[in-house]
């Protein structure tokens, strides 16, 4: 944070740098010196060119790209940076014909969080926060999700995943009014990186109000056995999985005065959340990324990384990447996939990653990798 | 005169006089103990919580400066919610921007607070800020094309001040310099110069207080724009009203400068107007606009010179009078390019509007008393056909003006 704290010393204004660590500057800079490219022409509608000449150079202005201020992490209930490594693994037990049965409980509640620095949303969550816990599961398995609806609508989980239709969490199948409970069962199929969210109507509003997370289904190296090591290296818990950094980074965005446009875009919702505490990765670890896209709204999200290359797997469901040596991919909602990238042979230093609409990225979806010789 | 002061000090020993004093303290104190009473008890019974419905806030924002230099924008925002308001965020074009409050905090209920915003603006392009609450509600300001807000310098004002006097000053002097040539009228052209002065007068009445209420309708709803203009106009017509006629109404000289003083107000509000263009750059003001003000302008000069035809006034009286009537454009020139807050220019405007109203119930009563106070006679060709060129030339001039 050090080195982050000087190179920003060096391009903001030191009046307005609240808080350490604003390392959004890097594209503000940018920003900032293509507007002032554009400044320099003059005359402009009958404004006379004496007259333009005269201007000051309004073009001087350095203002930084960034939410002012910081997010009360303690009082939402959950920190983004945590967040990023945090698998609900659920509880395991063995079903009588020797299968592992896993069994999540997972509460619907109104909460306020508070998505940029000062900015409340009144949300719709699972076990009170925003995206719902990350269920991480291995293929195979037998899945037992205890749904209770705590909130003031009637809510469900939909999976994206095999499932049967009395299991699809949609109404008729799986909705739960308020104070009532229901039982989601299935096996966990296929593997791959998925997610769930609510599917009660209207489903608009019920997802963007939050009612969504993350689903990840490591492979079985077992049934694997031609792409045995790969399997190995997804699989939480293994010795080969140790070997990786891994994130969960679910897009997602905010309509705070609900007129069907967002204010606030994010990844694992706090705006900036990352650009003003980059996310410490290790040179020599390989670096694995389940990116799963939620926003409502706009038709496309997408997720660019800087200085580097990445392999991507569409819905993870493949052992080999689906898209190789990429810099960018686009999702539709409710697409996601598995990135992988290592920064071995780079310098250490910041580097930047955001979604390429850049009105996302101004409104707060956009972060860093501080990339350093070793995570202490 | 006896009589009545008789009747008075029957009246005055009918009521005995030192109980009457402390009755009527009692009957003061007793309506105010209780409505005292009633405010408390509002409060600490909470009676309104059978309300709260679960409903955020009522919130508002009005920006009222709007500031472009060297260092970025600076807004003055004032709030108007219903509780205290918090800005969380700021956008600039849809991307958040660094940017300080200037008092930092939440924002009472008329207060008003700078936000600046170190934003790198570009010249003649339109940039649009939005406020997010700390409720997520969001307020936009349209800035329509950035251009630098003119500073408080010397050279500015000078530069403010010689455009005023033009579309202010010299049209009112061209105006007088008709003067000689009309001082030989009879009677049928002076009635015709009289009636044009009245239809040029409301023309003017009509043009402030539409721009009376624009202004009002862009400021605080706190201020409650159309009530102030209102309020204000009647207020200048009848103080106006007033002090004209403390010796009977005012005719000639008197006359003439109620006339300069009325089309001078309408004039700040001109004045106001080019200014406020200038500072939102929402009008390249070109020479023909500026020629379209001035000819517009002429015939004020020969209004405010008709009630003085028959009297020989000295020339310094003449330069009073156009300062008196073209001055204030200068300003206005000065107040608007400065952006001040549009509530002062309605209010400006609408003392302006009443100012006028009054001048033309002066000079519709001084062209009675000429014609022998037989109004009957108002409707001779003359009058009408003064009327009909005094709005006819406002109007044609004005649509070398309006955009």
């Amino acid at each position: 944070m050090d080195e982050t704290a000087l190179w920003l010393q060096q391009r903001l204004d030191r009046r307005l740098l609240l808080t350490g660590g604003l390392a959004a500057a890097g594209g503000t800079v940018a920003l900032a010196g293509g507007a002032r490219g554009q400044a320099s022409h003059t005359g402009h509608g009958s404004v006379t060119a004496s007259a333009a000449a005269r201007q000051p150079e309004h073009g001087d202005a350095h203002g930084a790209m960034i939410t002012v201020g910081e997010v009360d992490n303690a009082r939402n209930g959950f920190d983004p940076v945590q967040m990023l490594a945090e698998w609900e693994t659920g509880t395991v037990s063995s079903l009588p014909d020797g299968r592992t049965l896993r069994t999540f409980e997972i509460a619907a509640e109104d909460k306020e969080i508070e998505i940029a620095p000062g900015i409340m949303f009144p949300a719709w969550t699972y076990n009170g926060r925003v995206p719902g816990p990350t269920l991480r599961a291995t293929e195979g398995e037998r899945l037992r999700i205890v749904f209770e609806n705590n909130g003031s609508h009637p809510h469900s989980m939909h999976f994206h995943g095999i499932h049967t239709a009395r299991m699809d969490g949609v109404p008729g199948a799986g909705l739960v009014d308020p104070g009532e409970e229901y039982v989601y069962e299935f096996d966990a199929r296929p593997f791959g990186c998925h997610l769930y969210h609510c599917h009660a109507l209207p489903l608009k509003r019920h997802i963007q109000k939050g009612m969504y997370g993350a689903f990840i289904v490591d492979p079985d190296p077992a049934r694997h056995p031609e792409y045995e090591a790969i399997a190995r290296s997804r699989l939480l818990g293994s010795p080969e999985n140790a070997g990786w950094q891994e994130f969960v980074m679910v897009m997602n965005a905010f309509d705070t005065n609900f007129d069907n446009e967002n204010e606030v875009y994010a990844v694992n919702t706090v705006a900036h959340a990352y650009a003003k505490k980059p996310i410490r990765v290790a040179k020599d670890k390989p670096i694995r990324i389940y990116l799963v896209n939620v926003v409502e709204f706009d038709p496309i999200n997408s997720f660019h990384l800087h200085g580097n290359f990445f392999n991507y797997y569409n819905q993870g469901t493949t052992l080999t990447p689906t898209l190789s040596t990429v810099d960018l991919i686009t999702q539709c909602q409710a697409e996601r996939g598995i990135l992988e990238f290592h920064f071995k042979e780079h310098e250490a230093g910041l580097y930047m990653f955001h979604a390429h609409q850049s009105e996302f990225t101004e409104l707060g979806w956009m972060g860093m990798f501080d990339v350093v010789e070793a995570v202490s | 005169m006896n009589e009545p002061q008789a009747a008075e000090e029957l009246e005055a020993r009918a009521v005995p006089a030192p109980s009457f004093g402390r009755l009527n303290l009692v009957w003061i104190l007793a309506p105010l103990a209780i409505l005292a009473a009633a405010i408390w008890w509002l409060f600490s019974a909470d009676l309104l919580a059978g309300f709260n419905n679960g409903a955020p806030p009522v919130e508002n924002l009005t920006v009222e400066r709007t500031i472009l230099d060297e260092s970025g924008m600076h807004l003055l925002v004032r709030a108007g919610g219903s509780q205290p308001m918090r800005i969380a965020q700021v956008q600039v074009d849809s991307a958040y921007w660094q940017f300080e409050q200037e008092p930092a905090g939440p924002i009472g209920r008329g207060d008003a607070a700078w936000i600046h915003l170190p934003y790198p603006w570009v010249l003649g392009e339109a940039h649009r800020v939005t406020f997010v609450t700390n409720t997520g509600a969001i307020f936009d300001h349209e800035v329509p094309v950035a251009v630098a807000t003119p500073a408080v310098t010397s050279t500015n004002l000078l530069s403010q001040a010689a455009l005023g006097a033009f579309v202010g000053v010299l049209p009112i002097v061209v105006g007088l310099m008709f003067y000689p040539a009309l001082r030989d009228a009879g009677p049928l052209v002076m009635d015709f110069l009289l009636a044009m002065t009245i239809g040029l007068l409301g023309f003017l009445i009509v043009d402030t207080a539409e721009d009376a209420f624009e202004f009002a309708g862009e400021a605080a709803a706190i201020f409650q724009g159309p009530a102030l203009v209102v309020l204000a106009a009647a207020t200048s017509f009848l103080l106006l009203t007033a002090v004209s006629r403390r010796r009977g109404s005012p005719t000639g000289l008197a006359l003439a400068t109620y006339i300069a003083l009325g089309i001078g107000l309408h004039n700040l509000g001109e004045g106001l107007a080019i200014g406020a263009a200038f500072a939102a750059g929402a009008a390249g003001l070109g020479s023909f606009l500026v020629l379209g003000f001035t000819l517009h302008n002429i015939t004020e000069g020969i209004g405010i010179a008709a009630p003085i035809l028959k009297s020989r006034p000295p020339l310094r009286i003449f330069a009073a009078l156009a300062l008196l009537a073209g001055g204030p454009a200068v300003v206005g020139m000065w107040l608007g390019s400065l952006a001040y807050a549009p509530q002062w220019s309605a209010l400006a405007l609408a003392i302006g509007a009443g100012a006028i109203l009054q001048v033309i119930i002066e000079v519709g009563a001084f062209l009675v008393r000429r014609r022998g106070a037989r109004t009957s006679t108002l409707w001779s060709p003359s009058i009408l056909a003064g009327l009909g060129c005094g709005v006819g030339f406002m109007y044609a001039t004005a649509m070398l003006v309006k955009i």
